[in-house]
Order: structure tokens, then C-alpha cells, then sequence
């Protein structure tokens, strides 16, 4: 495909977005593992949240 | 007399005794006019050209260092959980805090701008026309850093945080005063138009940054 | 099940649970129908095929306005009516816009080099774009400055507010300046003044981003949920230790 003499902002300018919305990805991936994995060590410490112990009690 | 006039007199005197506040921001403006020209070089026509420029950032600046000593005293002593909790409303205070603040910091700014006019090289009509838009425009400069203040005030390291709040509100004032300043130095008839913006981003601010100020405070402070 | 039943932090995990999965391959189905459409447009008879940049150029700099939008209205949801997800939706929502903020700065500046010679400039939009981006910053600054987070909610929510206030100023003061000091380098874009050929990628470009804005928004207001139970969790345990 020819983009023509400025091709190298056409393309730097898809890069830049992919980059950026890949990161902004990566980092809400990341993130849920993370929380995720902490809480689950935290349950499996004994810890639990009032309204989690609430509603075990009542199931 | 009157709990505003109180907290407006303790203010100044507060301001005008302890550690200088006004001088301190009088001895920071002079530093922002020297240390510009010492960058740009002795460049006299280019300096007469961005002087209002020059005058205006020095007073902005100015301006945004002495916002930090608005609340932080009062919160410091507990006087502020005593003015929250009083019966004359938080805005009314905030604005009264907002006046003794303008009085005692940004008069003295405004009264040396014809000494450092005269460093840039700034004709007379330039001159006047920086100070009347000083005149205009730092009480929107004090008002929109109240807002600042009142946010930073209640956080450990909230004086850190107080410019990155203020500056971007506060530059649609900076913009405003220097094309105003300008269009008053070339004696363009167009500076009635942003002098009248200039104003009534003060009265707005006026409106708002009491207003925001108290909400801030309120939260902060529960 | 209403709006209001999603309310409850729980229920609100659920939903985006199994909402997720959905809205993501919602999200990459256009993107990729959008790049295809993108591939095939025309070459601008002006500018020639740089014009493709404003395909990625307009969504992202829409989208940074747009977010703060969400944010003012998730902002009066904390401050008006108590509502709990609110001040979730507004510190997940604050990067997002940040980010979508600095392509549109970025994606501008490499489209104004080949057109107008530079890769900046202190024009009206450029300008409130930038001062934008700098709120936004300010904004994640604040979140981050107080511990507790209803709390640092609250303290948002108001500096969101009169961000949303200042924004037309700003952008009304810059055009001002601008007029007065050097002629406007206006970008003409929008309805009838541009040809269909090219107006379908940009809405395709457009609706894609936004379904992208609201894929990591659900997805980052859920980790946020998350990270306020870890917190909840921790202090409790540090109390009984």
C-alpha cells in the first residue's frame, strides 16, 4: 500500500496508538492478577470481609 | 465587629508581621524578572516586546507561592476546624480569607510592577496597561488558588500538589492578562475587550472559588 | 435488573464479569472493521493519504473530552447523591482519559509536521488539549495523595468540577489569544465537508474507541472494587494482629 511521502507519520502514528492501547491493556491485566491474587491470600489467611461473613452466615 | 472583618484583620496583620508573606512574594516576583533576562540575554527590544509577558508570569508565579500559607497557618493551630465549624458560612470566610490574601500579597505585587517595568525596558502606556490588567486579573488568580489551597491544605504533602492544581485553571487568566497588556503597549483599541474578559473571569472566580473552596475544606476536614 | 441494582459492588463485579468478555470481542471485531475500512479509504486530493491519521487522530482526541465528561457526571454522583460506584467510576476512568489524551496530543503532532511544518504549535486547540492533559494529571495526582479513598473522592470529585467548568474557558480564552496573535490553523473537519468515503472509517474508528473505552473502564472500576476489598482486608488484619 502506498502511503505516500509521509509514511513515516502515518505509520508512527499507528504505532504510537497500538502501543499505548496495549499498555493501557496490559495494565488492566496486570492489575486484576494482581488484586486477585493478593485477595485470594488474604481469604485464605482467615481474613474476611464483614459482608462476605454476613452472607455466609446466612446461606 | 463582625466575624469576616475579624478574620479579614487577623489576615493582614498575620501576613504583614510574621515572616513577611508580602515581601517574600514581592523578593520572588523580582527574581522571575531578573532571572528571564539574564536567560534571554540583554536583548532590550525583544524584552520591551514580552515584558507584559515577563511581568505577568512573575506575578502568577508570585502569587501561587504565597497560595500555600491561605490555609496551612489556621490548619496548623486548629483555628480552620474552628472557622468549618462556625456559624458564619464557610464561603463567606473563604472569601474574606481570599481579600486579606489579595490585600496582603498581590497589592505589593502590583505597586512594585512599575520598578520592574522599568527593567524590561516598558514604555508608560505598557506599564499602566500591565498593572490595570494585574489589577483585573489576580483576584481570579487568588480566588481559583483558593480552590487549590482548600484541596492540598488537609493532605501531608499537599504543598507539593497545590501548582499542579492551580496552574492549569489559573491559565486562561495568564492568557488573557497578557493580551491585554499587549493590545494596551501597541495602543490597539481592542483592549477594552479582553480587559472586560479578564474581569469577568474575577467575577466568576469570585462565584466558584469560594463555593469549591468550602466544599474542599468540609471534606478535608470530616 | 435496573441501573440502580448495579449499585451494590458485588452485583457490579458480576456484571462486568460476564460483561467483559463480550464488550472485548465487541471491541476487536470494529477495531479490526474499522483498520479494514481504514486500509481501503481514499488518499485526501489535498493531503493525500496522511489523511489517515485523522482516523486515529479525531476518536482519541473526542474520547479525552469525552472522559472527563463521564468523570464530572461520576463526580456528581459522589457529591449529589452518595452514589457508591461513583467515585470507582471516576479514579478508574481518570487514567483511560489521560491516556487518550496524549495520543491525541501525540497522533496531532505527527499529523501537523507533514501539514502545517511542525510538530507543535500554540494554536487554540493544540493548547487546551495540552492544558487538558495536564489536568488530567492533576487529577490522578490528587486520587493518589489522599489514603483513604472516599475520601480522596470527594476531593476529586470538586477538582473535576471546576475542571469541567474551566474547560470551555479554556478553550475559549486560547481562541481568543489566538485570533490576536497569529492567524488560526483551523483543522476543517466535520458533516458535509467531508466525503463519505471517509467520513464511515472515522465513525467506524469512532464507535471502535469508544466500545475500547468502556471494555478497560469496566475493567479497571473492577479492579478498583478489588483493590478496595485488599485494602479493607488488610487494615482489618492489621487490627487483629
Amino acid at each position: 500500500m502506498n502511503l505516500g511521502q509521509h509514511a513515516f507519520f502515518i505509520v508512527t502514528a499507528y504505532a504510537a496508538v497500538v502501543i499505548v492501547v496495549a499498555l493501557l491493556i496490559g495494565w488492566v491485566i496486570a492489575d486484576h492478577r494482581r488484586q486477585h491474587n493478593i485477595l485470594r491470600k488474604l481469604e485464605a489467611g482467615g481474613v474476611q470481609r464483614r459482608s462476605a461473613r454476613q452472607a455466609a452466615a446466612s446461606s | 465587629m463582625t466575624p469576616l472583618a475579624a478574620v479579614i484583620r487577623r489576615d493582614l496583620l498575620v501576613a504583614l508581621r510574621v515572616g513577611g508573606g508580602a515581601l517574600i512574594g514581592v523578593l520572588f516576583f523580582l527574581s522571575v524578572v531578573v532571572l528571564i533576562p539574564s536567560a534571554i540575554g540583554p536583548d532590550l527590544p525583544l524584552l520591551k516586546r514580552i515584558g507584559p509577558a515577563i511581568l505577568w508570569l512573575g506575578a502568577m508565579l508570585a502569587s501561587l507561592l504565597t497560595l500555600d500559607r491561605l490555609f496551612t497557618a489556621d490548619h496548623d493551630d486548629g483555628t480552620l476546624d474552628l472557622i468549618v465549624m462556625s456559624r458564619t458560612p464557610l464561603e463567606l470566610t473563604c472569601l474574606a480569607k481570599a481579600l486579606a490574601h489579595w490585600i496582603a500579597s498581590s497589592i505589593p505585587l502590583i505597586v512594585a510592577t512599575p520598578v520592574l517595568a522599568l527593567m524590561l525596558n516598558l514604555d508608560a502606556a505598557a506599564t499602566l496597561g500591565v498593572i490595570l490588567t494585574l489589577v483585573a486579573g489576580t483576584p481570579a488568580l487568588t480566588l481559583t488558588g483558593m480552590i487549590g489551597a482548600a484541596l492540598s491544605v488537609t493532605l501531608r504533602r499537599g504543598g507539593l500538589l497545590l501548582p499542579v492544581l492551580v496552574l492549569p485553571l489559573s491559565i486562561p487568566t495568564l492568557i488573557f492578562g497578557v493580551v491585554a497588556s499587549n493590545a494596551a503597549a501597541s495602543g490597539q483599541p481592542l483592549f477594552g475587550a479582553p480587559l472586560s474578559i479578564l474581569v469577568a473571569l474575577s467575577l466568576f472566580a469570585l462565584v466558584v472559588g469560594p463555593l469549591a473552596a468550602a466544599a474542599s475544606l468540609r471534606q478535608g476536614l470530616d | 435488573m435496573s441501573l440502580i441494582d448495579l449499585a451494590n459492588p458485588s452485583r457490579f463485579l458480576r456484571f462486568a464479569g460476564r460483561a467483559m468478555p463480550w464488550l472485548a470481542a465487541l471491541t476487536a471485531i470494529l477495531m479490526l472493521a474499522g483498520l479494514y475500512q481504514v486500509l481501503m479509504a481514499p488518499d485526501d486530493y489535498q493531503m493525500g493519504a496522511v489523511v489517515k491519521i485523522m482516523f486515529i487522530h479525531v476518536p482519541n482526541a473526542w474520547l479525552a473530552m469525552f472522559v472527563w465528561g463521564v468523570m464530572s457526571i461520576a463526580a456528581l454522583g459522589t457529591l449529589v447523591w452518595r452514589h457508591p460506584l461513583a467515585d470507582v467510576a471516576a479514579k478508574a476512568a481518570a487514567p483511560i482519559g489521560a491516556a487518550f489524551t496524549f495520543l491525541a496530543l501525540i497522533t496531532g503532532s505527527l499529523w501537523g509536521r507533514p501539514m502545517w511544518g511542525t510538530y507543535w504549535e500554540w494554536d487554540a486547540r493544540l493548547t487546551s488539549v495540552l492544558i487538558l492533559f495536564l489536568m488530567y494529571l492533576g487529577i490522578m495526582t490528587l486520587w493518589r495523595a489522599v489514603d483513604d479513598p472516599s475520601r480522596a473522592a470527594r476531593a476529586a470529585a470538586i477538582l473535576t468540577l471546576v475542571g469541567a467548568i474551566n474547560l470551555p474557558i479554556i478553550k475559549f480564552s486560547v481562541d481568543w489569544w489566538n485570533t490576536l496573535h497569529q492567524p488560526a490553523s483551523v483543522i476543517r473537519i466535520g458533516g458535509p465537508t467531508i466525503h463519505a468515503s471517509l467520513l464511515l472509517p472515522l465513525l467506524t474508528m469512532a464507535v471502535a474507541f469508544s466500545l475500547l473505552f468502556l471494555t478497560l473502564h469496566l475493567a479497571a472500576m473492577r479492579n478498583e472494587i478489588l483493590r478496595r476489598r485488599v485494602r479493607t482486608l488488610q487494615l482489618m488484619q492489621a487490627a487483629t494482629a
